[in-house]
């Protein structure tokens, strides 16, 4: 919303200055996100007359006129503009004059002539688009007055930011009234006076729909001259608010919404059949609007209709066949009240938004019709003339237009914003807002609602209405007091800090990549899920939600590789998102939405450095950092690496991690086929688990220390190389018994002198007892086992 | 034993000179070993009277008690020196960089969204998250955001194609990806109850892409219900944390504005931390910064969820994660969270 100060000074006149009015509306919640000048920097221009013209003897195109304006001189001007002759009045930009950009007007001679300053164009005082010519102004323009008094243009626009409660400030009334409220100033508005009819004529009026429209005012006009122009100020005041003169019977309703706050609509009452019939729209009934475009309009539309048809989108915009033009003779005037519910969102589904429907989806003032139907009528038939029929209106019952009531607590007051608010202060407050109070209790009042007010109606409304207007920042401030009961503390849930602590304490760092993804790389990292789709995304890259977290840190890692990083850790948190049919206990019933933690390891595994050589990571570097996030557990037995596949991992290096037997992630090489597909040069290698996984640790529990010798005894074995070492090592651990404290493979060995299918395997086993030296033949013992069973079990052979 | 003096001088001077272990070793041979010299001169003691021979013998095992503790003096001092050698032998170049340095960090959200959680947990709000595909009555209507209300214009809200997924969801809400984090309240509203001092952080989603704007950013929520809680606590609460996360004595000022699930509600601004209120680039020239949004909770919101509103009251705020991180790190574009540069984020 774009107000004219000088206007809005009119109206109410605080001793402020434009900053402190700013400041103080903003201050009042209708924040003003910009003050700028109306009119550019100029100087030295006033209202010109041309008083003779002659041809310029050596060019067609300039002519050299005599100017009025300038004092009492009659000066010499050559000027190259179609339209200058005499008797018209023009800007007139003196000798010593400034113009826009601060181009300096000076003595000069075109083509041998003097001239004695320039006769200017619309365009060349940045006012307008004016580009045909001189600008030519009103007849009865003061010849010799500054331009910039003339057209009152040492005024400032100020654009309020409303948010979408504050629907009454819509208007130059609503701005007005609050900065009355706040100065406690009287605010003196423009008498509106009822226009008398001359002819009885007027129009049927049928609401159809009264929930959607419940109050229609209509007034005829006959016999108009729609070709007479709009006055100047009312041009400057509507260029103000950023909005183009067209005549003045459009001028005028665009004047009046503006001013009071009222959206209204002028019909061509020659294009009308029978009366105005207000009605929800038909199925595929369709409307050509005033903006050019033809649209099938849906039933949850409210609509204005005539005997034939419907004629335009009520309260958002007419129709262009039934639209005024310039052989208009004869006008309905609309003013309606459309309800808020019932305009709402549906200017929207058309793609369209106009002043009117922002406002009445918003509220408009619902005893506003007959006023500004008034105030509408003496500004057209001043300009236009005409003859003028009485006001009707058509009028139903609706909840908006009952008195609405709000009662006060004193307590309330005390409770909502902490302090003791002084009654009269409370009165006064709310009645300089238009409240009336119409009861008083030994509690506190009760109020009646303005009816442009509609965001007043309860209790809580009115507290903001008190702070509002006292000052958010004069409230008082405290300190919460709340008890300090001590929470149960819980030592075995691992908090999500400790495991990212843990990957960056590794050399991970953390990204953060959008939730949404591109299609084509989710099919690619997990082609056997449909991910869930969103109706309206950004692009196509972001159009589906992601299954896992790879998708964003492949994106990274390819980010980072094409800006020549060659060692890259990153690691991100967050939901996955999974379409799912059962009606599990989720949140949000159809999606699965799980919490992951998942990583990327690529490149070298130490940064360039002068001591150790270049080396690629491995499988073998991404499973120990996750080793790393399991033992934060304390309790690592209960998960495994078992060999697996994954579409997105390489199926000879790709492990599921279980934890108690159940798949909680995967870790593996990203597959040699998709590193091709991103163009990566080297292998890449990814893990991911559920954050659930790594949520519970189990509570340090003593084991008590031996005193006694540990003895350790090595083993080679040789065993087939599919034979997983987890297996080896399970079977070791079942077979050597209780005294076997510690199991460690130290080597691995496949090639010469070994049976090409088979591996050296050499297993470190340590044995120690509690209370006691162990004797040579029970360890003895224990290893024969442990020989004895890996010859059964795996075929081994020692080496 | 007329040659003892010449022999001790010799060997004295012998013991001196020496500049080795070895050398020094090989007097102590030469001298005093078994067939060393004054060794020697003890086995000529026979040739003496009785009488004389105590005294000789006496002398001699002077002259070798003489010449043994030349000898470890000396020995002292040449070990110190090839101590001092082996050390100088091993010295190292201690500016070369130690092996396997390499640290990762946290993204300046999530060091953002750390630290405004332990502030607040600091003093026993709890934290909460919840889903970030809400339903529609979570994310707009318990929040008092009925369908086409002019707020939800604010929101520029991402659907999901619920119609395209492979399976029918019961009813005919729709679902988004929650615009705010507010929804969480309305979550935490439903399986608590008062009093609640909780904290919402969490990712939020608005379809807006431009220099200022990216389609996904952070949030974190908070709120408070109990009996009795008013304007002037969420003044203190919000004034105390601003103060605490800047590190600073900010000016902080409060705003009327609107959220359809507060009332009263307002913008919270602080005093521009680049230019101290004098007005620049990045407070506009105004002199503020706005950094949040609060409100106490509408009596509508209570309902809806089931708090009774004449027994409790209650404030909540919500702060854009992102802005808060830019302002105390100095981070001038925004989209820069998003591409994930190990240059921009091995800066934190």
């Amino acid at each position: 919303m774009k107000i004219s100060e000088s206007w809005l000074r009119e109206w109410v006149t605080p001793e402020l200055t434009t900053e402190e009015l700013a400041e103080q509306i903003t201050m009042a919640g209708l924040e003003v996100d910009a003050i700028e000048p109306v009119a550019a920097d100029f100087s030295g221009v006033v209202v010109g007359e041309i008083l003779f013209v002659d041809q310029h003897q050596d060019a067609d195109k300039l002519r050299v006129c005599q100017v009025a304006g300038n004092g009492d001189d009659i000066v010499q001007v050559v000027c190259g503009a179609p339209n200058a002759r005499a008797g018209i009045k023009i800007p007139f930009a003196t000798v010593g004059a400034v113009l826009p950009g601060n181009f300096k007007i000076k003595k000069a001679k075109l083509r041998g002539v003097e001239s004695f300053g320039m006769l200017c164009a619309q365009t060349e005082l940045k006012l307008g688009d004016d580009d045909d010519g001189l600008w030519e102004l009103a007849a009865d323009a003061p010849v010799g007055k500054d331009l910039r008094e003339y057209l009152q243009l040492n005024d400032t626009c100020i654009e309020v930011d409303l948010t979408p409660n504050r629907s009454d400030c819509l208007s130059l009334k609503g701005i007005a009234r609050e900065v009355g409220v706040l100065n406690r100033l009287l605010v003196t508005p423009p008498t509106i006076d009822p226009v008398a009819a001359t002819i009885d004529d007027t129009f049927p009026v049928d609401l159809q729909a009264p929930n959607g429209c419940p109050r229609y005012a209509g007034r005829i006009i006959r016999g108009v001259d729609l070709s007479k122009p709009t006055p100047l100020w009312m041009q400057e005041r509507l260029r103000r608010a950023g909005i183009g003169s067209k005549d003045i019977a459009v001028d005028t309703t665009n004047y009046v919404l503006l001013e009071l706050g009222q959206p209204m609509h002028a019909f061509d009452l020659a294009k009308l059949k029978g009366g105005i019939t207000v009605r929800q729209a038909k199925n595929k009934e369709s409307l050509a609007l005033l903006d050019g475009q033809t649209v099938e309009l849906a039933e949850e539309t409210l609509v204005i209709a005539d005997q034939e048809k419907a004629i335009a989108m009520a309260g958002i915009m007419g129709g262009s066949e039934t639209a005024v033009g310039e052989s208009t003779q004869d006008l309905l005037l609309e003013s309606a009240f459309f309800a808020p519910t019932a305009i709402a969102g549906r200017a929207r589904n058309y793609g369209l938004h106009t002043d009117s429907s922002h406002r009445f989806e918003r509220g408009v003032d619902y005893q506003l019709q007959e006023q500004a139907i008034e105030r509408a009528t003496k500004l057209i038939v001043e300009v236009a003339g005409g003859q003028v029929g009485p006001v009707f209106v058509a009028e139903a019952e609706h909840e908006l237009l009952i008195d609405r009531k709000v009662q006060l607590r004193r307590e309330r007051i005390l409770r909502g914003l902490g302090f003791e608010l002084p009654d009269n202060e409370v009165l006064d407050i709310l009645s300089h807002l238009g409240l009336e109070l119409i009861n008083q209790t030994d509690e506190g009042w009760e109020f009646s609602i303005p009816s442009y007010r509609f965001d007043i109606n309860i209790e809580a409304d009115l507290l903001e209405e008190l702070a509002r207007i006292y000052g958010y920042n004069n409230l008082p401030t405290t300190s919460l007091q709340v008890p300090m009961d001590l929470p149960l503390h819980q030592e075995s849930a691992i908090g999500l800090d400790v495991v990212r602590a843990q990957l960056v304490a590794r050399g991970y760092q953390e990204s953060v990549s959008y939730s949404f993804v591109d299609p084509k790389l989710q099919g690619l990292l997990d082609p056997n899920v449909t991910p869930i789709p969103l109706k309206n995304p950004i692009s196509a890259e972001m159009s589906v939600m992601r299954t896992s977290l790879w998708q964003g840190l492949v994106n990274a890692l390819e980010y980072n590789v094409n800006r020549q990083q060659s060692r890259i850790r990153l690691f991100e948190t967050g939901l996955r998102f999974l379409p799912s049919n059962s009606n599990d206990a989720s949140d949000v019933k159809g999606f699965q939405q799980e919490a992951m933690i998942a990583g990327l390891l690529y490149g070298q595994r130490e940064a360039e450095n002068w001591s150790a050589k270049a080396e690629p990571v491995d499988f073998y570097d991404i499973k120990g950092d996750i080793e790393s996030l399991l033992a934060l557990s304390g309790d690592v037995e209960r998960f495994a690496f078992v060999a697996a596949e994954h579409p997105a991992l390489h199926p000879g290096q790709t492990a599921s991690i279980t934890m108690d037997g159940q798949i909680v992630g995967y870790v593996g090489t990203l597959h040699p086929q998709i590193q091709k597909a991103l163009g990566l040069p080297q292998a890449a290698y990814v893990f991911e688990l559920t954050q659930a996984a790594l949520a519970e640790a189990r509570l340090p529990s003593f084991a008590p220390l031996s005193r006694f010798p540990e003895v350790r005894r090595d083993l080679a074995v040789i065993v087939d190389q599919e034979l997983p070492v987890s297996e080896l090592e399970a079977k070791v651990k079942e077979v050597a018994g209780e005294l076997l404290t510690k199991l460690k493979v130290f080597d691995v060995y496949v090639g010469k002198g070994i049976d090409s299918q088979r591996k050296s395997i050499a297993l470190s086993l340590t044995f120690q007892h509690l209370s006691r030296t162990l004797t040579d033949d029970e360890i003895t013992t224990a290893s024969d086992a442990v020989i004895n069973a890996l010859k059964e079990s795996f075929n081994a052979e020692l080496r | 034993m007329e040659n003892l003096q010449a022999l001790t001088e010799e060997a004295l001077n012998l013991v001196n000179n020496a500049d080795a272990l070895e050398s020094l070793d090989q007097v102590r041979v030469d001298y005093l070993g078994k067939k060393g010299q004054l060794t020697g001169l003890l086995k000529t003691l026979g040739q003496l009277s009785n009488e004389e021979r105590p005294a000789a013998g006496a002398k001699i095992n002077e002259a070798k008690q003489q010449v043994q503790e030349a000898i470890q003096q000396k020995k002292g001092q040449l070990e110190q020196v090839a101590i001092n050698e082996k050390l100088n032998s091993e010295t190292i170049d201690v500016t070369l960089s130690g092996r396997s340095n390499s640290r990762g960090s946290l993204h300046p959200v999530t060091q953002t969204m750390k630290r405004i959680e332990a502030i607040f947990s600091s003093v026993g709000y709890d934290v909460e998250e919840g889903p970030e595909i809400e339903d529609d009555y979570h994310n707009f209507e318990a929040l008092n955001i009925p369908a086409h209300h002019p707020a939800r214009a604010m929101h520029d809200t991402f659907y999901i194609d619920k119609e395209s997924l492979k399976y029918t969801i019961e009813g005919d809400q729709q679902y988004v990806l929650r615009t705010h984090t507010s929804p969480v309240q309305v979550r935490t509203m439903e399986n608590k109850q008062p009093p609640i001092r909780v904290i919402c952080p969490g990712r939020v989603y608005r379809c807006d892409s431009d220099l200022t704007h990216t389609p996904m950013f952070h949030q974190v929520e908070g709120l408070v219900i109990d009996k009795n809680i008013s304007f002037a606590d969420l003044k203190g609460t919000v004034d105390q944390f601003l103060k605490s996360f800047f590190e600073a004595d900010v000016p902080v000022r409060f705003r009327p504005s609107y959220f359809p699930f507060t009332e009263p509600s307002a913008e919270v601004d602080i005093q521009c931390t680049n230019c101290s209120g004098d007005g620049c680039r990045v407070c506009s020239h105004t002199g503020w910064l706005e950094v949040m949004g609060c409100g106490m909770v509408h009596p509508n919101v209570f309902e809806m969820s089931g708090v009774d509103t004449e027994t409790y009251s209650g404030f909540a705020f919500g702060m854009g994660v992102e802005r808060l991180a830019m302002l105390r790190y100095g981070v001038n574009d925004l989209r820069l969270f998003f591409e994930n540069d190990l240059k921009f984020l091995d800066q934190f």
